[in-house]
């Protein structure tokens, strides 16, 4: 059980896909204006990455390797996720309007969400078991949001503060995420690995 | 949309550049640019899949129906991955290794499939072969500066383990240029990455700032100089 909770902690904070990976940062940069587009955001990716890296584990360990066709991955395993979205977007419309109203827009993006491909490709590379890459693929998702959500709320004070002209929105927008990303080495110290 | 050659290599060297302006394909252009040889790496590899995916969806912009575009893109997109993929673990192995996951991301890099959606499937195969290099090269010109920059302030050095991509002859063109460095590891930790690459568009924002007010001067002083400078781009 401890195990299965330090997965989660090291994915979300400690390696955190955003800021310690560099996965997922088109949607980090461009979707973190409104506090309400980051979480919707955060949570369509949640819901596609995590199904997204049980799809391609199974895919994976029963297609690929049987047949010895590994070299078909980055092909599958971009097919997989778009058939995810757009699974995703179906239920989504079917069952709950109401959300499909608020994640709607973001569905489409995900399919160019580095960091769900990402979590996949490296799900396979470390060679972890079914349960742990759910539960990777979970944390990473969770990590996301949460830096989505963070980063959204300094872009609210931001846009209220005085900025070099220069640096006024995107090049100050990277300056905050350089020291959020500095708070999150603390997770980790100051070290490569 | 019938700009001449040097309006296309314009529009993807400087102003409308995929790293410094469309703000697209970030991840790769933060992860790899530790050190320059890494950089270049993958910068070539990029530029080598956005001219191939942009050629090809040229190709057959007219072949496919609509509602079949963004799929059928992708997977060419994929295709050329993977042979960049296969060729990189033949020829450049240690390469291979080091830039790890992020060539197959080259996937996901936005900006291949927005060129290939908003530039290719609109022009001939020749345009779109430019564009595809223009922005290839621009954004491999950011990811060297940045490669660059983060190497020295980190390393002290300049074009270190040029062997893994230039083969065991290269070992002498690393460039030691602050001896007895010890080195400042926040410049190739993540931070630096994120401060390095705000530090560079501000950068472009007072150059071309500087740039516009120097022309509306040079209009002021002379009122023929707006026509002049439209004459002769």
């Amino acid at each position: 059980m401890t195990d299965y909770l330090l997965i989660l902690l090291s994915t979300a904070l400690v390696n955190n896909v955003v800021l310690v990976k560099f996965l997922g940062l088109c949607p980090f940069m461009g979707v973190s204006n409104k506090l309400d587009s980051a979480v919707g955001m955060g949570l369509a990716t949640t819901f596609v990455l995590t199904l997204a890296a049980v799809a391609s584990w199974l895919l994976e360990h029963f297609v690929l390797q049987p047949l010895h066709v590994e070299f078909l991955r980055i092909l599958t395993f971009i097919l997989v996720i778009a058939a995810v979205v757009q699974f995703t977007e179906m239920v989504v419309r079917k069952f709950s309007p109401a959300l499909y109203q608020v994640l709607g827009i973001f569905l489409p993006l995900i399919t160019t969400n580095c960091a769900v491909l990402g979590v996949a490709l490296l799900n396979i590379q470390e060679d972890h078991g079914f349960l742990d890459s759910m539960l990777y693929g979970f944390g990473s998702a969770l990590g996301f949001t949460l830096v989505m959500v963070i980063f959204a709320g300094l872009r609210a004070r931001l846009a209220l503060a005085q900025v070099p002209a220069a640096f006024a929105g995107a090049p100050i927008g990277f300056v905050v995420a350089g020291l959020l990303s500095l708070a999150f080495m603390g997770f980790a110290g100051l070290t490569t690995h | 949309m019938s700009d001449g050659p040097r309006e296309i290599l314009n529009e993807g060297l400087w102003r409308n550049n995929t790293a410094l302006v469309q703000l697209l394909g970030l991840c790769p252009l933060l992860a790899v640019s530790g050190t320059v040889i890494n950089a270049l790496g993958l910068g070539l590899a990029t530029t080598l899949v956005m001219a191939g995916s942009n050629v090809t969806v040229s190709l057959v912009r007219n072949l496919v129906r609509p509602e079949l575009r963004i799929p059928t893109f992708v997977l060419v997109i994929a295709c050329f991955v993977t042979a960049v993929e296969l060729l990189m673990k033949a020829f450049v192995y240690d390469l291979y290794l080091v830039l790890g996951i992020f060539i197959p991301l080259i996937v996901t890099n936005c900006v291949i499939i927005a060129r290939a959606e908003a530039f290719a499937a609109k022009n001939n195969v020749g345009r779109s072969l430019l564009d595809g290099l223009a922005m290839g090269v621009g954004f491999s010109l950011v990811l060297v500066v940045l490669g660059g920059l983060r190497e020295i302030l980190g390393h002290g050095t300049l074009l270190a383990q040029a062997d893994l991509m230039f083969g065991p002859a290269a070992h002498g063109l690393t460039l030691t240029l602050i001896p007895e460095y010890r080195g400042f590891l926040l410049a190739i930790l993540p931070p630096g990455a994120f401060l390095g690459l705000g530090l560079l568009i501000a950068l472009k924002n007072v150059i071309d700032r500087r740039h516009a007010a120097r022309r509306a001067l040079r209009g002021a002083v002379s009122p023929a100089g707006p026509a002049v400078e439209t004459a002769k781009p």
